[in-house]
């Protein structure tokens, strides 16, 4: 056993676990953080949109140094069916600011980045660590954590669980449930690298400039889905996710709809004669408000994705996994600071905390959509994408054919796909979910 | 529609950067005569085809592949099917990008 003992031991080296450890690092306390991977973000993946403003509450200065790829300044979203896209495409020179809002970055190399601040602000990083086991005591209180070093119990005041969407040790303690297969969506995603100047010319950016592309409908064959494609510098970011319920009930091979992706006609040209050079894969926290977990209790708290902390409909997670992480910690450090035990009384402040912040009121706003789209996944990604593509599509054909005959071929398509009711029914659902 | 392009995983693997932990494998299939729905659901769901039916229609795992997703533990841990834990500290993937 480590005989060292330390005010907080932090299980997991991404967003939120960074977040946490520097923190509490930067507050004074003891912290240990142990991290799986040959060097923090060697097992993390993510799109990946950043989001400046959580970040700056932890490192102001970060955009002189960090590891940014481009600043968004443009959002498209494209709804597909096979052969076509239906786009909304959001551009302004208002984003070609000083203190940009969004960037693209990779995660690898950020978390890296990360985890160096983390180290100057005193805490002790171990990586190539993997945590087994919580460590209890007599009265069921978790104590410390067992790793897979030998001599590897370690003993703190307080762990932080930040061990990312499957939340193995928090299940094996009994903290948590597993994570359910229609709680949860599986991305698949690659990296293809083209020389700077393409892509550039083929997003129509210059400089530091970038865009992102989020995509629906029928690429995700009626299951509950979304695709991206996110401009770096010298590389495209594209994958394509669903629940994992629905591959499962299905069949679908995720590669399979990968590639059927990049087939599309709308998609292949964009990345043409690119290098591929990874290939990843991950699961994406999808239940909302209504799946997370206990959130804190005696000797413990769980931040970021282990706690599903992530606003699937705004594609948002590792600002609540940082804005998590770092709550959790401001919370360790008041009640260590009024020299208390971290019971489960006393990190009830953590909730309290996180309840008044961004994180869960907007996963509160939107608790019914994730059953929502899974319950008709077939209308939100197979139908209506259908239907608007062919409604579009007769909208600007020039064929001859009268225009009132042509709205009424269109109001009669989308009848006889959904019925009245259906139409009715459904845009009541979408309505009550999103406000 | 159902028509999957050509898609072969093992050159998307090939890309990737691996630790393997020989002779440690952190997933195990339990044994089996028939394969539940669970298992076989693995074959297709796998993102890496870690799971392969052998010659005589049971569910095996090669983990050397393995991006450590948790998809397979999310379906068919549950079932008591298999056994799923993280590799060892540095062994598996490791992403340069991620
Ligand atoms: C394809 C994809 C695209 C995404 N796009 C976006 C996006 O554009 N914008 C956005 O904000 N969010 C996005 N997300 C979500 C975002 O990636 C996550 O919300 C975020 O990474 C969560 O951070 P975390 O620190 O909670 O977990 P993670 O980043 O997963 O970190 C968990 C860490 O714990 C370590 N660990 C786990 N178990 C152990 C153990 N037992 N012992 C030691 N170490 C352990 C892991 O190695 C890892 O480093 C995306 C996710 C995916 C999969
Ligand atoms: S963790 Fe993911 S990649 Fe690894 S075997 Fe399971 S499903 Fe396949």
């Amino acid at each position: 056993m480590i005989e060292e003992r330390f005010d907080a031991i932090v299980v997991g080296a991404g967003m939120a676990g960074n977040a946490a450890a520097l923190t509490m690092a930067k507050r004074g306390l003891k912290v240990l953080q142990l991290e799986r991977g040959e060097y923090p973000g060697s097992k993390n993946v993510q799109g990946a949109i950043f989001y400046a403003d959580m970040m700056e509450k932890l490192i102001p200065e970060f955009r002189e140094e960090a590891p940014l790829e481009r600043h968004l300044v443009e959002q498209r979203f494209w709804m597909m069916d096979d052969r076509s896209h239906v786009g909304m495409h959001y551009r302004s020179d208002d984003f070609n600011e000083e203190r940009p809002n969004r960037y693209t970055i990779i995660r690898a190399q950020f978390d890296k980045w990360f985890s160096s601040k983390v180290r100057e602000a005193g805490a002790t990083v171990l990586c190539e660590t993997t945590v087994t086991e919580l460590v209890r005591d007599d009265h069921e209180r978790i104590v410390g954590v067992r790793t897979d070093r030998r001599d590897g119990e370690i003993h703190a005041d307080v762990v932080v669980l930040a061990e990312g969407v499957n939340g193995l040790l928090g299940t094996r303690a009994g903290l948590r449930s597993r994570p359910t297969p229609d709680k949860v969506a599986l991305a698949v995603k690659e990296m293809h690298f083209l020389p700077r100047e393409t892509i550039e010319a083929r997003f129509n950016l210059k400089g530091d400039e970038g865009v992102v592309i989020e995509a629906a409908g029928t690429i995700s064959r009626g299951m509950t889905g979304m695709g991206f494609i996110y401009a770096n510098k010298e590389c495209i970011s594209l994958g394509i996710g669903c629940l994992v319920a629905d591959f499962q009930r299905t069949g679908q091979t995720p590669y399979g709809m990968l590639d059927h992706f990049k087939q599309h006609p709308s998609v292949a040209p964009l990345i043409a004669g690119s290098e591929v050079k990874e290939y990843a894969a991950h699961l994406i926290p999808e239940g909302g408000y209504k799946a997370i977990p206990q959130l804190y209790g005696e000797g413990w708290v769980v931040v970021g994705d282990a706690a599903q902390l992530n606003n699937a409909i705004h594609r948002e997670g590792s600002n609540l996994a940082m804005t998590s992480g770092r709550i959790a910690a401001e919370a360790i450090a008041q009640v260590k600071s009024r020299r208390e035990p971290m019971s489960t009384k006393n990190l009830s402040l953590y909730k309290k905390m996180l309840d008044e912040s961004f994180v869960i009121k907007d996963l509160k706003k939107y608790k019914d959509m994730p059953t929502l789209m899974h319950t008709h996944s077939q209308n939100f990604f197979l139908t209506y994408p259908q239907l608007i593509s062919k409604a579009l599509q007769n909208f600007v054909r020039v064929d001859g054919t009268p225009k009132v005959e042509k709205e009424k071929a269109t109001l009669k398509s989308f009848v006889k796909a959904r019925s009245w009711t259906g139409l009715f029914g459904d845009a009541c659902r979408f309505a009550r979910a999103w406000r | 529609m159902n028509v999957e392009p050509s898609v072969r995983v093992e050159d998307k693997l090939y890309y990737n950067r691996y630790l393997v932990d020989v002779g440690h494998p952190h997933v195990t299939v339990r044994e089996h005569t028939t394969p539940s729905p669970q298992l076989l659901a693995l074959l297709k769901v796998c993102p890496a085809r870690c799971y392969e039916l052998n010659d005589n229609g049971q569910v095996e795992i090669t983990v050397d592949g393995c991006i450590e997703c948790g998809t397979c533990r999310v379906i068919a841990e549950p079932t008591g099917d298999i056994k799923w834990s993280h590799p060892r500290g540095g062994y598996g993937v490791l992403f340069k990008f991620g």
